[in-house]
């Protein structure tokens, strides 16, 4: 990023996304492929490239929409854009920032509740057990969610072809796995 | 031969029939797999979507547990796993002090050793150049070959297969004396890992690949990934209302696939572990070739 876009400040946004994350925004000539390619997109409130234009607009306004949005709970990371996109620009590793940044400044879109209570149930288990406990990630789900009706059609059916683990696997080093969670989660604000 | 495994926990979970057929696959050919020890979760789309530097002290710490087992080739046959872990492995590659403050998150010793392999580059490694002798059931059914996001990109940094129509699997397969199908939704993305918080978005996404699948007369689709399978099988009803229409296509691992061509039976492989019934009529050996041929089936499909 030159320093000419910036406004007597050290670090733009667009400079802090790219210490962070090696995208430069201005790159995307708006060529729409990402958009075109996205399986999302039809269910964003911005697809892709129009993200990367209201960044390129430096406007705060504008970052502030991108922060709100459902487009970033929505991508998938299934990384079609990065594959198409003809200046090879990441916006994946763009949308986990996003993400993060949207979480830091609770800005998170109230659409996007679910989405991230899965992912942080998900969290809770890896937290607890070292590792995926899918039983216990569906109840701590509902729980954060009262999604309560969610899969119990499905429930006995997944028993009797031994699909559900009934009991969770403890590692010996959870409390270790716990640290490491607890140690990337230092000085920053909010919890995972 | 010993060779690491990281089953990663849907394997151990609601995919044992995928562990037990990748297991089973190797005995055959006497592989010797061992589980990397106490190993944890590799975090997944939560960890990445949350928090970078978890997305990647959990996987770091799977390889480092490898190193210090003094496994170096690592089977992984999740393909969200085995893009994690290539993904750590890469970034701490490539910034030497990023793979620092790792390390004293994790407390271990982290070298980026181990050679990180999925269950395709596993197969094509130590298995595929035996195979064909052993085959003695030819899988001769019309095969849809899907291989998802993960197991292909990003490119750059994977550097598997070719990324918008890959052939890997359906190269195996055809070792298998399968009848692969070409086809447009090979690499597109089933929903992942939205399957609970939006299940309507994933019965889009996966009824569209399970809809032109059957469109091109495929009697079977083969995944190498427990994410893509449980979307593609278990949501099946979610799918069929999605498009209105009942079908009862199954879908199997690649692992399962040569294990029945090998001969090992069914049940060993969890076949019946599926949620969307594994029904595939026998055919005489010899069919597939007439199939094979377009003309072939549609004389077929006339007569019938």
């Amino acid at each position: 990023m030159s320093a000419s876009h910036d406004h007597g400040h050290p670090l733009t946004f667009s400079g802090e996304i790219r210490q962070e994350t090696g995208v430069i925004i201005n790159k995307c000539y708006q060529c729409g492929k990402c958009s075109a390619g996205c399986p999302l997109a039809e269910e964003m409130d911005y697809p892709p490239s129009l993200v990367m234009r209201m960044l390129q607009t430096g406007d705060e306004v504008n970052r502030d929409h991108v922060l709100k949005s459902m487009s970033i709970w929505l991508c998938l990371n299934c990384e079609m854009c990065l594959t198409r996109c003809p200046m090879e620009i990441d916006i994946p590793s763009l949308m986990d920032n996003l993400r993060q940044r949207s979480l830091k400044a609770k800005k998170v879109n109230p659409q996007a509740k679910k989405i991230i209570a899965f992912h942080q149930s998900f969290l809770d288990s890896i937290r607890y057990t070292g590792r995926l406990y899918e039983v216990g990630l569906v109840v701590d789900y509902k729980m954060r969610t009262f999604d309560l009706m969610q899969d119990v059609a499905i429930a006995p059916k997944m028993l009797i072809k031994g699909k559900l683990n009934p009991m969770p696997d403890l590692i010996k080093g959870r409390k270790k796995v716990a640290a490491i969670m607890r140690r990337t989660q230092k000085n920053k604000e909010g919890k995972l | 031969m010993k060779i690491g495994l990281y089953p990663g926990c849907s394997l151990k979970g609601g995919s044992t029939e995928y562990q037990d057929s990748v297991a089973a696959l190797a005995k055959a050919f006497d592989i010797e797999l061992v589980e990397i020890p106490d190993w944890n979760c590799c975090g997944a789309t939560a960890a990445h979507n949350l928090d970078r530097e978890l997305s990647l002290s959990l996987p770091a710490r799977i390889m480092a547990l490898a190193e210090r087992e003094g496994l170096t080739d690592i089977v992984v046959p999740c393909a969200a796993c085995y893009n994690r872990l290539s993904v750590t492995k890469h970034e701490l590659a490539e910034d030497p002090a990023l793979r620092e403050k790792i390390s004293s998150i994790l407390n271990l010793k982290y070298e980026g050793t181990t050679h990180i392999l999925n269950i395709i580059q596993f197969i094509d490694k130590f298995i595929a150049d035996k195979l064909e002798a052993k085959v003695v059931n030819p899988f001769n059914y019309k095969t849809a070959c899907y291989y998802g996001c993960l197991l292909v990109r990003p490119h750059s940094v994977l550097q598997f297969d070719r990324v918008e129509d890959p052939q890997s699997m359906d190269n195996l397969v055809k070792l298998a004396g399968g009848n692969v199908i070409d086809w447009a939704f090979k690499t597109e993305c089933c929903g992942a890992g939205l399957s609970i918080s939006r299940t309507d978005t994933v019965a889009r996404l996966s009824g569209k690949i399970i809809k032109d699948a059957v469109d091109r007369e495929a009697e079977v689709m083969v995944v190498a990934c427990p994410m893509c399978h449980s979307n593609l099988d278990m949501r099946r009803p979610q799918i069929n209302k999605y498009l209105n229409e009942n079908i009862d296509m199954p879908v199997l691992y690649i692992s399962q696939v040569l294990g029945l061509a090998i001969g090992i039976d069914a049940k060993t492989l969890g076949l019946n572990r599926h949620m969307t019934a594994v029904n595939l009529k026998e055919k005489p050996i010899g069919d597939s070739l007439a199939a094979s041929q377009s003309t072939g089936a549609e004389t077929q499909k006339m007569e019938a």
